[in-house]
């Protein structure tokens, strides 16, 4: 507990989200207000849904504790649903916009893309996904308490960064495949992401036998963001190129 | 504040100073009922106008050239200028936010009311407290009503001294005793020893600096500083003072009057916006954050601001024939000089009324002080940064005065009160169980 837990799963959970934010998206104010707008649709799809699963819970019978926790997991993948939903409409909001964009940036021409917008709406549905799940539980691990001492896993604060920390990153590579799929018309693309978001959210439901749910979100994670990077126009041979091209500054510094 | 730097040789910095007034408040009286800050309020509600007007004309006078240009001037800037102010603003949310979390003064219920709040809120009785919360809306939105309009008579009647000396009285109040309170608690807190001495130089010190870099001279970002810290304790003691349900209804009527105060023609805010461009002055300049300067190198007439009260009575005109040209002072008419140097002229800053800083902080901050759940405070937070940001663009597209509280205000309330009890159940019950969406 108290200040080691809550800095360590802290930079566990935010750390990449906060260093691709300071590194790619800060400088850059458009890039900042697309990420905000980004949160802002994720905030209404939870809105949504949280609307909906509360009259559900209030419809139904509230001593029946299987009932309710049914209700929770329809209200966990009718939330995914949204969230894929809202994520749709972000994007043609975002391709609205793109002509107005054209003539708001400072250089000529050189708008924000497409591909660079999806990357930055995916970031923005994941640090808002990522900080609304967690942020409570870092608060109380400030505190003082017992982890488990109901007899529940005493692993949870680190388990609940981990599964943040591959939220945040499966919503930024979702975020890329999908505008890539909606732009070239994939509708494939689409069902695929879809299917992974509620194959994530249906891993969850396997907690807390972490052994279940941890790795397979991981390599889920590892996939998606090799899909991602070819989707956005890497290659092998520009990852050959990379490396290349650091041995020869190496060699000639 | 005024341009210094008009006086030196360093045209090109950007980082000249802004004119700028301060809080009003009356004389507080800890004893009985704390007397809020009302002139401060009406000149919020002033300077919420002022405050948006700037960019619009600003930029319609910027680009002299033909309309297309004109229109790509003006979105050029938008996305600058949206960052420009989402800074400060977050700035002073986070500051609220952590003392709110931190120093348990500030969301402590006492039995003190301001005299703006008569009416008690009973928490027995729903009926009773709900109508109690309306009363003492009306009594204060009446009373900022009557100030605003004692304020557009003033100016009218070119008080300007009594207005002048208002001003400094009040953010002579804010700068030394609110900050004094705010260090005790602080202190109180954290167990920290402090002897009197000590503190009578640190307050000081941060006092007199203050009212130098708010009323005279000093270095933009620390007047911008300064004025975000001032922002932010207006706010607490807002959080503070004002009971719980009128907290709320106070915000969605203070959203209500600032659309009408700024559009309706009748509208005080929006009748002292065209007395000023009437008369080529500044909008009375008070409580406007600013975030830049614009510098306009060889321009002619040398009005020197040397004086101290001149400078402050023709802030605009003066500025103006200076060369520098603050968003907030330079009027219109003063403006259309410029519009031959316009490849001399830079970023152009964004103005946003120091009152707009203190109603986003207390709707963030109650949310806050509520109950320690962090989502939402965080819901809001993004709320009133997207409300922000159509304004701007409404701004961009229409070039007019527009008020800054009603979107960020609505969105804000929506999302508190669906969060605090739609997503919270929600999002509680999934992390009990460790599911994720």
């Amino acid at each position: 507990m108290t200040l080691a837990v809550f800095f360590g799963c802290a930079f566990i959970a935010f750390g990449p989200a906060f260093a691709l934010f300071v590194f790619t998206i800060a400088r850059d104010p458009l890039r900042v207000i697309i990420l905000i707008a980004g949160a802002f649709f994720w905030l209404l799809s939870l809105l949504l849904s949280s609307l909906v699963w509360f009259i559900a819970i209030k419809a139904s019978n509230s001593q029946d504790l299987t009932l309710q926790k049914g209700l929770l997991i329809f209200g966990v993948f009718f939330s995914v649903l949204l969230q894929e939903v809202f994520r749709f409409a972000y994007y043609r909001l975002l391709r609205k916009a793109t002509e107005g964009l054209a003539a708001i940036s400072d250089d000529d021409g050189s708008a924000i893309s497409v591909r660079q917008m999806a990357y930055v709406a995916g970031l923005g549905f994941g640090i808002m996904s990522g900080a609304f799940s967690m942020i409570n539980i870092l608060s109380d691990s400030l505190g003082p308490g017992t982890v488990g001492i109901f007899g529940d896993s005493q692993y949870y604060f680190i388990t609940a960064a981990l599964m943040t920390l591959a939220l945040t990153l499966l919503h930024t590579f979702w975020g890329v495949v999908f505008f890539e799929g909606c732009e070239k018309s994939q509708w494939w693309v689409i069902a695929a992401v879809v299917s992974l978001h509620l194959l994530f959210a249906g891993l969850s439901l396997l907690n807390p036998l972490y052994e279940g749910s941890l790795p397979p979100v991981y390599f889920i994670t590892l996939t998606m963001g090799i899909w991602a990077f070819f989707s956005s126009g890497g290659s092998l041979h520009s990852l050959s190129a990379l490396c290349t091209r650091r041995k020869a500054e190496g060699e000639s510094s | 504040m005024n341009t210094s730097d008009s006086e030196e040789d360093s045209y090109n910095e950007r980082s000249a100073l802004v004119q700028c007034e301060s809080p009003t408040i009356p004389s507080y009286n800890q004893d009985h009922d704390m007397s809020l800050p009302q002139e401060t309020d009406s000149k919020q509600r002033r300077s919420v106008s002022s405050g948006l007007d700037e960019p619009g004309p600003v930029e319609q006078e910027r680009a002299a050239t033909p309309e297309g240009e004109e229109e790509e001037l003006t979105l050029k800037y938008g996305a600058k200028h949206v960052i420009m102010l989402f800074i400060p603003v977050t700035l002073c949310m986070v500051v609220v936010v952590a003392t709110i979390k931190s120093v348990s003064f500030y969301s402590e219920k006492t039995s003190q009311r301001l005299i703006y709040t008569p009416f008690e809120e009973d928490p027995n009785s729903v009926g009773q407290r709900l109508l109690n919360s309306f009363l003492n809306t009306i009594v204060m939105i009446s009373v900022i009503v009557f100030m605003t309009i004692i304020l557009v008579v003033l100016y009218k009647y070119r008080c300007y001294k009594f207005i002048h000396g208002w001003l400094i009285l009040s953010s002579l109040m804010l700068l030394f005793w609110f900050s004094f309170m705010y260090l005790g608690e602080v202190f109180k807190t954290y167990n920290v020893a402090m002897d009197y001495p000590t503190l009578a130089m640190i307050i000081w010190n941060f006092g007199v600096v203050g009212m130098i870099c708010i009323h005279w001279k000093g270095p933009l970002q620390l007047q911008q500083a300064y004025l975000i810290i001032i922002s932010a304790l207006m706010a607490l003691i807002f959080i503070k003072y004002l009971p719980e349900w009128s907290a709320w209804v106070i915000l969605g009527a203070i959203s209500i009057y600032d659309l009408i105060a700024v559009l309706s023609p009748k509208g005080p805010l929006r009748m002292l916006v065209e007395t000023a461009q009437e008369r080529n002055e500044p909008i009375f300049p008070a409580l406007i954050y600013s975030s830049a300067m614009v510098w306009m190198v060889g321009m002619a007439d040398s009005s020197n601001p040397n004086s101290a009260d001149q400078r402050q009575r023709n802030e605009g005109g003066a500025l103006a024939q200076e060369g520098v040209e603050s968003e907030d002072d330079a009027a219109l008419g003063g403006r259309r000089r410029f519009s031959a140097e316009e490849d001399l002229e830079e970023d152009r800053g964004v103005k946003l009324g120091l009152g707009d800083f203190i109603f986003y902080s207390v709707l963030v901050g109650k949310a806050a002080a509520n109950g320690g759940d962090w989502n939402t405070t965080l819901a809001c937070f993004v709320a009133i940064l997207i409300g922000l940001c159509l304004t701007l663009l409404l701004l961009a597209i229409f070039k007019k005065a527009l008020p800054a509280l009603p979107i960020s205000i609505t969105f804000g309330l929506v999302f508190y009160f669906s969060t605090d009890n739609l997503v919270r159940p929600f999002m509680d019950s999934l992390a009990a169980h460790q599911y994720y969406i």
